[in-house]
């Protein structure tokens, strides 16, 4: 029994403690303001931070992948796609084009880079830093200004809400559920497919990896690949939200991702972790959005240091669990 | 192919790199069902004949048949196809994911587009209980042991790869007795089974265990193959060395009638030294001129003491005096400027930089003692290593050769030629032959000796007891983290074992 509970919780207790941290910072903010209560307050959070959490996706699975994972570049790629794709579509072009386009150039980037860091040796900070200069510049390229997004498709996409059954008055917008998609999407490819489990094994030890016959090269390519789909994914849902391109949107996203994925119980040295924690990392955040926004006098910067505070309490608490597993 | 039975039959096989002949005509033939260890010194060709069968490099000449035919091995991938697999000794598994992924990951079995778990995980302990051994394969393969993740990685090579050649590469030098004992009984199941196994280590008493026969390497020429029951254990060794011990022996024999009548001043003064929970206090004096040898189980508290001296940990009980100063501040960096040197007991972790030259690592710590500011002239750093490549006798191209690129034995002797760079009155040696082979061990073992005769104080820390006894003047013997007792060199193994597993 008490071998069942260890090995439970060596499997399990971070994702558990990612939980247990976004329940009480929930609650927390419940009790404060009896306003955030109300069901729809949930649903905002998805509704508010399906961008982050697209990207937040992604980059674990890139940090998942090891070899100091990371990719820096998905902010850039939020400004780089809404602002082309409104540059687009005020040109009259139609969006059944722009979307596939922007999506083919988010995989086309995020491969790039991937083949950068496995065939030139490069550090992934230092590709994907590139990546992240070289995608907001190009936005600003295409538009100094923010561009406004006229076009009905975006306009239906973006304003329909859907009522959530058996819930009065809850609903989300189209948009809130590519995130959810994309997120079964990840847990299928993290533990039902080859790709997946090479994430993972080459994330715990690359050279081990290659020897074991796994095919390494392609599937570093293949992940930053993926997290180019799911920020192209996440600028197609921010310009759908704000219905505009500009090349400032998701200043600093991708900071605020990897500190989800790391409150979700993710190691930045890779192997260790999943998809499922990081949802909930992207939910403590959003919370704390919120709490701030329903007290209406804090600066929003508060959110920032609310962030890194439970961050750090998430690492040291993981890091006391990692200590004791290992030492049973 | 004389000999239907033989899986492996390589004929003639030479191989040369730049300056050095690695092989010469080696002939070796593996049989079904045999397990055959592979011995000789660093250096005689062992690896490099391994290399040779799993594709890694080309012969220059000769020939390779498996099974009857004559086979060119292009890359270790394609060996792997051919059936012939190696374990080596660090595991190449990933210890995040299961033992199940391990064995299978390459070969999983897929239901409508995803893995098939509940198949996998069956086919995976299918292959585990084929080595009779209890591992739960749904677990993370860091649950286990040293020992179960070379099975594990064993399993896979016979499942995934379904291997007839199974090359062990130095498989028990991290594991115990009973682990390896688990190993051998291993082995004997899956040679009943014909599958052929090349076995290569540098311990003796496996090679007797569990060999049918053993091939000898010597200088990258075939000394011969025997069968392990015509050859003594004396004449293996013999022919490994290409001499014989008496050498070695007598010179321990003339070292201690020497020293009779030396007068002995202590260099280093231990006075119950200790620290709470690490070390017991102890008493400690070793000589200028003498060796002191510390023997003792793992975790008796050889490290901790080792660390104290030198200064990586500070003691809070009892003083320290070395060379007639007190010690006050306790840190490597002092330790080095009072003439006390270590050499770690991990080269790879905490010695060798593997991505330096030779020369810079033999400079490394004479940089460190004068400060990283002053600077010591090519030419001077180029006759410092020169002169320690040529006194330890280090077998490398040149000094500027990457110090990865050496062997075990010579990695070792680069250590011990940085702390002598220094010219420390104490030398500290923890396990400074552990990993290397019989020959380099013997010149190691010598070397202590001669630089004991030159006016310096060793402290020589080793888990093999009949090498203590050689080179030590006096023998500590530690255990349960405090010293138990001291014997001069003329005690008697019994006595030692006695005093080390506390029945005296």
């Amino acid at each position: 029994m008490i071998e069942r509970i260890k090995t439970f919780v060596a499997r399990y207790g971070a994702l558990l403690l990612t939980l247990v941290i976004f329940l009480s910072v929930y609650f927390a903010g419940g009790q404060l303001y009896p306003a955030m209560r109300k069901p729809q307050v949930f649903f905002n959070l998805f509704i508010n931070d399906s961008s982050l959490l697209l990207v937040s996706i992604g980059m674990t699975m890139v940090i998942l992948s090891g070899g100091g994972g990371i990719d820096l570049s998905v902010g850039g790629m939020i400004a780089l796609v809404s602002t082309a794709s409104a540059a687009l579509l005020r040109a009259g072009v139609s969006p059944f084009i722009v979307l596939p386009l922007m999506i083919v150039m988010g995989v086309a980037l995020g491969a790039l880079m991937g083949w950068i860091i496995q065939s030139l040796k490069v550090q992934p900070f230092i590709a994907t830093l590139m990546g992240l200069f070289f995608t907001r510049g190009m936005a600003y390229i295409i538009s100094l200004t923010s561009v406004t997004i006229t076009n009905d498709v975006y306009r239906t996409f973006a304003l329909t809400p859907i009522h959530i059954p058996f819930i009065s008055k809850a609903y989300i917008y189209p948009t809130t559920l590519v995130g959810p998609i994309m997120l079964i999407v990840a847990i299928y490819l993290s533990f039902f497919t080859r790709f997946g489990r090479t994430i993972y094994a080459m994330g715990n030890n690359e050279q081990s990896a290659m020897l074991m016959g796994l095919p390494v090269a392609r599937t570093k390519i293949l992940v930053y690949a993926f997290s180019g789909l799911c920020s192209a994914l996440a600028g197609i849902v921010f310009s759908m939200s704000l219905l505009a391109g500009y090349g400032q949107f998701a200043t600093g996203m991708e900071l605020d991702a990897i500190a989800s994925v790391v409150i979700g119980g993710t190691s930045l040295s890779g192997g260790v972790g999943n998809v499922i924690g990081t949802l909930f990392g992207v939910l403590i955040h959003g919370t704390i959005v919120s709490i701030l926004q329903f007290n209406g006098t804090l600066s929003s910067w508060w959110t920032r240091i609310g962030v890194g505070v439970l961050t750090l309490i998430a690492i040291g608490i993981q890091s006391i669990f990692s200590v004791k597993t290992k030492r049973s | 192919m004389n000999n239907p039975n033989n899986i492996v039959e390589m004929v003639g096989i030479t191989k040369s790199f730049p300056g050095v002949v690695a092989l010469e005509d080696v002939d070796f033939s593996l049989r079904k069902g045999e397990i055959h260890a592979l011995v000789g010194e660093n250096g005689a060709g062992k690896s490099t004949l391994i290399k040779i069968l799993t594709g890694v490099e080309q012969p220059d000449r000769g020939t390779i048949a498996l099974d009857g035919k004559f086979v060119h091995v292009r890359s270790p991938q394609h060996s792997q196809e051919l059936g012939i697999s190696t374990v080596y000794q660090e595991v190449n598994l990933c210890t995040n994911i299961s033992v199940a992924e391990n064995i299978m990951l390459g070969r999983e079995p897929h239901r409508f587009g995803s893995i098939h778990w509940k198949k996998m995980n069956e086919m995976a302990q299918h292959a585990i209980d084929r080595l009779n051994i209890d591992v739960d394969v749904t677990k993370p393969l860091g649950n286990y042991s040293i020992a179960i993740q070379q099975m594990v990685a064993i399993a896979r090579a016979l499942e995934v790869l379904s291997a007839k050649v199974l090359i062990l590469d130095e498989p028990t030098s991290s594991l115990d007795i009973q682990e390896t004992n688990l190993l051998f009984d291993v082995m004997r199941r899956l040679k009943s089974e014909g599958i052929g196994i090349i076995f290569i280590t540098h311990f003796l008493d496996q090679v007797y265990q569990i060999a049918d026969r053993i091939t000898v390497l010597r200088n990258g020429k075939l000394v011969g193959s025997y069968e392990a029951s015509a050859l003594p254990r004396f004449e293996l060794v013999a022919k490994m060395l290409g001499r014989s011990l008496v050498e070695l022996d007598a010179m321990a024999k003339e070292k201690s009638q020497e020293e009779g009548g030396e007068n002995k001043q202590p260099l280093v003064e231990a006075k119950a030294l200790g620290l709470t929970g690490t070390l017991k206090p102890v008493d400690l004096q070793i000589n200028a001129s003498e060796v002191l040898g510390i023997a003792g189980l793992l975790g008796s508290g050889r490290t901790e003491m080792v660390s104290l001296i030198y200064g990586v940990t500070t003691p809070d009980t009892g003083s320290l005096v070395v060379d007639g100063k007190e010690v006050t501040k306790f840190s490597p960096l002092e330790s080095l400027k009072r003439g006390v040197a270590l050499c770690p007991e991990d080269r790879k972790a905490e010695g060798v930089v593997g991505d330096l030259t030779v020369r810079e690592n033999i400079i490394l710590a004479l940089q460190a003692r004068y400060g990283w500011f002053k600077f010591i002239s090519p030419q001077k750093q180029n006759e410092i290593a020169n002169k320690y490549i040529q006194m330890l006798g280090i077998v490398t191209p040149s000094p500027e050769q990457l110090v990865k690129n050496l062997s075990g034995g010579n990695q070792q002797k680069v250590i011990l030629a940085r702390w002598l760079a220094t010219n420390p009155k104490v030398l500290i040696l923890d396990e400074p032959t552990r990993g290397i082979d019989v020959g380099a061990k013997t010149e190691i073992q010598k070397l202590v000796i001669q630089l004991a005769e030159e006016g310096k104080s060793c402290m020589f820390i080793s888990s093999e007891l009949d090498e203590v006894m050689r080179v030590s003047d006096r023998i500590a013997v530690l255990r349960d983290r405090s010293k138990v007792a001291e014997y001069a060199n003329d005690v008697d193994e019994k006595t030692l074992i006695q005093a080390m597993a506390g029945e005296v």
